[in-house]
């Protein structure tokens, strides 16, 4: 990126991401039962991290990102096999949905694997879109 | 049967994938992740192979779904031996293909895309229906788009983009029809779709969004008229990628063109017609990509062109329509895996030891290399059909199904094709083999050992699957009637009622 | 609705097709997206349409009443789009290194891999 991002957006990024973020948590929370889940709040979430790319270049979005795209992209992938081989070990059907409760902060939660499923579904998303925004970025001629 | 067992060759090699992926920098670990996934394929094949064997076919409902709901995979002895050869040419062609890749490719994720483009083509052999199928070739599609493109310069750069965008258009053909299919019949289940093929022949709605399937993919299997993409991409990657593909892509495309065949359209008078286009585009294309090698001298290209050719064979073997056909064609396949996979490690080879793929700028390589020279005969014997090697078994059964079928003329074409098929094979020999070096002094290079050890396990294959062919034969007939017969396979993924 | 969307159907393959058939790589990425698009919305024609009706039981109810939109398709074209956006994604970025690489976007200049190796560019 040669040319400065404008005032306008570094101005209002740093103040967005928060929002994005929760936001992301918002759609995958509610994307078991309402239209959401983890592909959607995965885009959002890289969203943030395209729009930081954007605004202060690919190194503050490495950076925000923490770990390299690949390993998002690894750790989703493993997230989700496990939580279709999962069920098999316990001697359910492969890829059965396994629900328990918890409770967080006196709410009661439900996870199961399909939740950690959608988990692995953002991961990979978030490091896909992650990486090919980054690839973009960071490419010069 | 352990239901769970079929989802090995999917699950381990996206497990693979993923610790590829989290290694991050250590290329050899990778290699060792990505040959021990291959390895598990091959293992869960033959363990799926014999239970199919001693228990019949199987169905896993993918999350315990009731079935008719439910994703569906399905063990029966066609999809088992075929995972048992995916898993066959993984375990020799991956090593080959590490160790002839360059550092820079490697590092840009060749082992992760491998792995996915494994976990593909199980997919594809293994789905019960007709929307999953779709999506399998899709996770296919995309890793060998990115392995294809991996790396850049301008030739693969033009190569990769033939590739995709032929393949793109199949894939929404393919979607489309699927759409058509599912609105006219409202599943995608091909249990449920077989039965109704069967008992009350295909509506035409129905009929004609199967045929969009089926066209889509006969550009998968490279058929004619369809086949432009390959010989136009094919050369371009590393040859590793190039061998890799040569296994697996056409060929999953070609089993899944005969489960979609055999199961939808061998009912009524759907059979008919797509018997007439099965035998028909079979034909030509045996004879247009034999043609079309004819014409060049880099050995990747004579190659690929006869990749096309061979994958005429298989379309004229789906277009039989009988449990002998499809026996003798699920033969052919498999040999065809071996050989082709084998003849472009020769290639790989020889381009590492003098410098070249074109042959006119090649030679002498018999006398200063006769192992090379004895491999690549071997498997280029067996591809134009010498007894006792398999490719010899694998023609004259298919040969045979044919004159059977009463279907002469195309079976002919496929005898007069094995004359031009060894006119290419002399051809590579005659200029890369036998005529002395060319003056100007050609590199000499040394080829590393997983290379060597892929080539002879080809070439050994070729051999023994022809000395054994019999035996081998046993388990084709078994397959060949999974396939023909769709009753088990409606009883395993169809919904209760219709 | 319904009598609408084949139309629609009709102008996005046809206008994808007619761009698919341009030699400019970048209409073709054009046509590539309209002719996705298209196959995305025949599918989701597929199921019937039927609006404001989500497959989904209201809390306190037990099953499902009334016509209800096929949640099928729509498990459909969600894989479908996913697919669709990655192959875009990659189909951009290749075009874009095929240009940069080989200097031009016509995809009759794009012939030198097909060629003899002494007639190459």
């Amino acid at each position: 990126m040669r040319t400065r991002a404008s005032l306008i957006l570094r101005t209002t990024v740093p103040v967005l991401l928060p929002l994005f973020f929760v936001f992301a948590v918002f759609i995958f929370m509610r994307g078991h039962n309402e239209p959401g889940g983890g592909f959607s709040a995965g885009l959002v979430a890289s969203a943030a991290f395209a729009l930081t790319t954007v605004a202060f270049g690919p190194e503050a979005g490495r950076r925000a990102l923490g770990l390299a795209p690949r390993v998002y992209l690894g750790a989703g992938l493993l997230v989700a096999g496990v939580s279709v081989a999962l069920p098999v070990a316990m001697g359910e059907a492969f890829g059965k949905g396994l629900w328990t409760s918890i409770t967080v902060l006196g709410r009661e939660l439900k996870v199961g694997t399909p939740l950690a499923f959608d988990l692995g579904v953002l991961l990979v998303v978030v490091g896909t879109a992650a990486g090919i925004v980054f690839a973009f970025a960071e490419e010069r001629d | 049967m352990t239901a769970w067992l079929m989802a090995v060759p999917l699950a381990v090699p996206a497990a693979a994938a993923a610790a590829c992926l989290l290694v991050g920098r250590s290329m050899r670990m990778q290699a060792a992740i990505t040959f021990a996934a291959a390895v598990c394929q091959l293992a869960a094949g033959v363990a799926l192979t014999a239970e199919a064997r001693a228990f019949g076919p199987a169905a896993l409902a993918v999350g315990g779904w009731p079935e008719g709901a439910a994703i569906a995979l399905v063990a029966d002895m066609a999809s088992a031996v075929m995972v048992v050869l995916v898993g066959t040419v993984a375990v020799l062609a991956v090593p080959f293909a590490a160790s002839t890749i360059d550092r820079r490719r490697e590092a840009f994720g060749f082992y992760p895309l491998v792995n996915v483009l494994l976990l593909g083509v199980a997919g594809m052999v293994l789905t019960g229906d007709l929307f999953n199928l779709y999506v399998w070739v899709e996770v296919t599609l995309i890793a060998s788009f990115v392995l294809m493109a991996l790396g850049g310069g301008r030739l693969q750069m033009e190569g990769a983009t033939k590739y995709v965008a032929l393949n793109v258009v199949a894939s929404a053909l393919f979607l489309t029809g699927v759409g058509v299919v599912y609105a006219t019949m409202g599943t995608v289940s091909l249990g449920d779709l077989a039965r109704a093929a069967h008992e009350s022949g295909l509506a035409w709605p129905t009929e004609s969004g199967t045929m969009l399937v089926l066209a889509a993919l006969l550009v998968k299997a490279a058929a004619f008229p369809f086949f432009a993409w390959l010989p136009a991409s094919y050369h371009t990657p590393p040859i590793g990628v190039t061998a890799l593909f040569a296994g697996l892509l056409t060929k999953a495309g070609v089993f899944a063109l005969l489960r979609v065949s055999g199961l939808l359209l061998s009912g009524g008078e759907s059979r008919d017609t797509a018997q007439a286009v099965l035998l028909t585009l079979g034909g030509v294309t045996m004879v247009a990509g034999v043609l079309g090698a004819a014409a060049h001298t880099d050995m990747r290209r004579i190659l690929s062109f006869h990749i096309v050719s061979q994958c005429g064979y298989m379309v004229m073997g789906a277009g039989f329509f009988s449990s002998a056909g499809y026996a003798a064609t699920l033969f052919f396949l498999g040999h065809n895996m071996a050989a082709k996979t084998g003849l472009f490690t020769a290639a790989g080879i020889a381009y590492r030891l003098a410098g070249a793929y074109d042959v006119r700028a090649l030679g002498g390589l018999m006398r200063r290399h006769p192992a090379l020279a004895a491999s690549f005969a071997v498997c280029a014997a067996s591809l134009a059909g010498f007894p006792p090697l398999a490719g010899f078994f694998g023609k004259l059964a298919l040969v045979q199904a044919g004159f059977t079928g009463g279907h002469f003329a195309v079976a002919g074409v496929a005898l007069f094709t094995s004359i031009l098929t060894l006119y290419s094979m002399t051809k590579i020999w005659h200029e890369a083999f036998w005529k002395p070096p060319p003056s100007v002094s050609t590199a000499q290079g040394r080829a590393p050992w997983p290379a060597w050890t892929a080539l002879f396990g080809f070439a050994a294959l070729s051999v023994t699957a022809g000395l054994a062919a019999g035996a081998l034969f046993e388990f084709a007939t078994l397959a060949g009637e999974a396939l023909a017969d769709p009753a088990a396979f409606i009883q395993l993924t169809g919904s209760a009622e219709p | 609705m319904e009598a609408v969307l084949p139309f629609v159907i009709g102008v996005l393959y046809a206008a994808g097709t007619f761009l698919m058939l341009r030699r400019a790589l970048a209409r073709i990425l054009i046509g590539l997206a309209l002719l996705t698009t298209g196959t995305n919305l025949l599918v989701f024609t597929a199921g019937g349409v039927i609006r404001g009706r989500p497959p989904l039981i209201e809390g306190d109810s037990e099953r499902l009443t009334g016509p209800y939109a096929d949640p099928l398709p729509q498990a459909f074209i969600l894989t479908a789009i996913v697919i669709g956006f990655g192959v875009l994604a990659f189909a951009i970025a290749l075009a874009y290194r095929t240009l940069r690489d080989a200097g031009t976007e016509d995809t009759d200049e794009l012939t030198n891999s097909e060629a003899l190796p002494e007639e190459r560019a």
